[in-house]
């Protein structure tokens, strides 16, 4: 793979990582408050799925480093998560909420599974459209359990939409381990009768990308979706007020020794890896600092955004 | 004693005399529920009685129904209220109907619980209330949990009437402190009196009845007046008769509430009041609620969307002051 690339990638997955860093140091010292999903040790499928995906992105709560790769500053996404007007979501959203449709990014939902039949919906718009990138919905395991996401497989493959179904299986749906709800452990095992399935290591950031970049040919040949099944490992709690108590310690260090970033380091050059830490490093630090100074919304605009200005005369 | 351990109790105590009773929710077993209100139960009891739910709210509440169908007498636990609109076709056209629609040969002892309201800067997603759209539905019983010794008398009646219940917790009050008293007959139907008064009748349940008594003093000596605050404890039906006879005593009314004010549930306390009680008014009542916007995840904007202690305090004196108190 182009070296350049790999560089970026890298580069990608060390400023999430940081950020995630910078998030959870600031949620105790109370500048962030409410849920918080640190993505740490699943960079790899985050990154790697945002470079190489062209059309529209469906993503869940755990979406900073998603949203960081498809384009967001970290200074915007940062300020979101302290509530400020400079935030992507101008304060309102918070850390489950980033969207970007300019970058077609049509990010966190708070509700599991709620997302997948909105994806459905662009799909199909963007074959109507005839715009052949078409779009990708990521989910968790939990979120296969869901009866949207049967009807959405079902929906997705009739209308032969151009859908990629990404499945991110860290095997938890917070504490409940997936054996214990699901019928399978694999996940495209439930989607096998309806479209192709690949199954990729989540933790590698070139063959999440390289597994992305093949789906997305696919879906332009027009012939439906195709569901990809991530196997991913979460470094920390479901969100910061998870203690993790139900994954022991040998289980969290089998965990780690897939960091994403160990595994890439020996294909990258070593100027390029001592240049980039301080970079990033700095970069999160600006952004912490550009959260800090910007202003909270102001209470004048409580009724702001729910309605266009024009449907807020109506609506007040 | 511990508001979620009062709950814990109300159902450890239940299951201990009666095996049909099994519990069903997301996280309940092995992690003991999101605000650990059903820990302990997975060891005391096994798995074949607390059950791990996938994310599957239609069918939790759908399996609920055909399990208390089946002679089992099912305890839901909804991770937030929020979910609990994944599940509404089976409240609605099957928990709340099926009894009738089969001229009573079908009985649901069923209890559905689920916190709701704004906690804190959990964004728009995870803020909502939504006893109004739950009281709306007829064949229902719903009860607002306002405090430790109400849950764990009130839950232990849910879960032994063959009636299906609705029980509403407020995700900010687990931790609230209470010394429940066991040998008390309290009637879940019926509301109470936090603090007996005869000039203002102010009724409220759940977080916005502590964020008012937290402020009552207050208002009493500004207004010089003195207030008589209910926790109205069952939201369908309701207590109609207490509500009379302290709105006769105080001919004024407040109603205190966090969700929405368009479609808000003390709404339909006051039209019945001003129907009813027309006469005995002195003012016309006042209703306190959250405003038509979703609730925002920054902190401000949050507490601006609802009622606070010291909006209440604002609104009330403002209120008293134009109207001859
Ligand atoms: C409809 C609904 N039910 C329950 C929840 C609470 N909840 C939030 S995340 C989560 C687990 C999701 O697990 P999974 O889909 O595997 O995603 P992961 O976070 O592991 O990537 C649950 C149950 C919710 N947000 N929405
Ligand atoms: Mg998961």
């Amino acid at each position: 793979m182009d070296s350049t690339l790999m560089e970026d990638l890298y580069y990608c997955m060390l400023l999430g990582r940081h950020f995630e860093y910078a998030a959870k140091e600031n949620y105790f010292q109370g500048n962030i408050s409410g849920f918080l999903h640190l993505d740490i040790g699943q960079e790899a499928l985050s990154v790697g799925t945002m470079k190489a995906f062209e059309g529209d992105v469906f993503t869940t709560y755990r979406e900073h480093v998603m949203a960081l790769s498809r384009g967001m500053s970290a200074n915007a996404v940062m300020a979101e998560l302290f509530g400020k007007v400079d935030g992507v979501s101008k304060g309102r959203g918070g850390s489950m909420h980033m969207f970007s449709p300019q970058l077609g990014f049509y990010g966190g939902d708070a509700i599991v599974g709620g997302h997948i039949p909105n994806a459905v919906g662009c799909a199909y718009a963007r074959k109507y459209q005839d715009k052949k990138t078409g779009c990708l919905v990521v989910f968790g395991d939990g979120a296969t359990n869901c009866g949207g996401f049967f009807e959405s497989i079902n929906i997705a493959t009739s209308q032969k939409l151009p859908l990629v179904f990404l499945c991110e299986n860290n095997k938890y749906a917070i504490g409940t381990k997936i054996e214990s709800v699901s019928a399978f452990s694999k996940q495209a095992k439930k989607v096998e009768a309806y479209m192709p399935t690949v199954e990729v290591d989540g933790m590698d950031v070139l063959a999440v990308y390289k597994a992305i970049k093949e789906a997305g040919e696919y879906i332009k040949e027009g012939k439906g979706p195709i569901f990809i099944e991530a196997m991913t490992c979460r470094f920390e709690g479901h969100s910061i007020s998870d203690a993790n108590k139900y994954r022991s310690s040998k289980e969290m260090q089998k965990c780690k020794e897939l960091d994403p970033l160990i595994k890439l380091k020996p294909f990258l050059d070593k100027v390029f890896l001592e240049k980039i830490e301080e970079q990033v490093i700095q970069e999160i630090m600006q952004a912490v600092n550009f959260a800090k100074a910007s202003p909270e919304p102001s209470l004048t605009d409580l009724h702001k955004y729910s309605f266009t200005n024009e449907g807020l005369k109506h609506a007040l | 004693m511990l508001y979620r351990e009062a709950i814990n109790l109300a159902m450890d105590e239940t299951m201990s005399e009666d095996t049909n009773i099994i519990l069903l929710g997301e996280d309940i077993a092995d992690v003991g529920g999101t605000f650990r209100v059903t820990e302990g139960l997975l060891k005391k009891y096994g798995k074949t009685r607390v059950i791990d739910t996938p994310i599957a709210e239609l069918s939790i509440v759908g399996n609920a129904i055909g399990m208390a169908i089946g002679g089992l007498r099912p305890v839901v636990e909804l991770m937030t209220a929020n979910f609990s609109l994944l599940a509404f076709d089976q409240i609605v056209n099957h928990m709340a109907k099926l009894p009738f629609m089969s001229a009573g040969k079908i009985r649901l002892p069923l209890v559905l619980r689920m916190p709701q309201g704004v906690s804190k800067q959990l964004g728009a997603q995870h803020s909502e209330n939504y006893e109004n759209m739950l009281s709306s539905i007829p064949g229902l019983f719903v009860f607002a949990v306002s405090s430790p010794n109400y849950a764990y008398h009130a839950l232990k009646k849910a879960i032994k009437m063959d009636d299906p219940v609705i029980f509403i917790e407020h995700e900010l009050l687990y931790n609230k402190k209470e010394e429940i008293d066991r040998s008390s007959d309290l009637d879940p139907f019926k509301a109470r009196i936090i603090k007996e008064g005869t000039d203002i009748t102010i009724i409220s349940y759940l977080k916005m009845l502590d964020d008012t008594a937290s402020v009552l003093e207050e208002i009493e000596k500004e207004l010089n007046c003195s207030c008589e605050l209910i926790d109205l404890c069952s939201l369908n039906p309701v207590d109609f008769k207490s509500l009379e006879i302290s709105i006769k005593k105080t001919g004024r009314l407040i109603m205190i509430e966090e969700g929405h004010r368009m479609g808000s549930y003390g709404a339909q306390i006051i039209s019945w009041a001003v129907e009813e009680l027309f006469y005995f008014l002195d003012a016309a009542p006042l209703r306190l609620c959250g405003e038509n916007v979703p609730i925002a995840y920054n902190r401000k904007l949050e507490l601006a969307s609802i009622p606070t202690p010291k909006s209440i305090k604002k609104d009330i004196i403002n209120w008293g002051t134009n109207n001859g108190l």
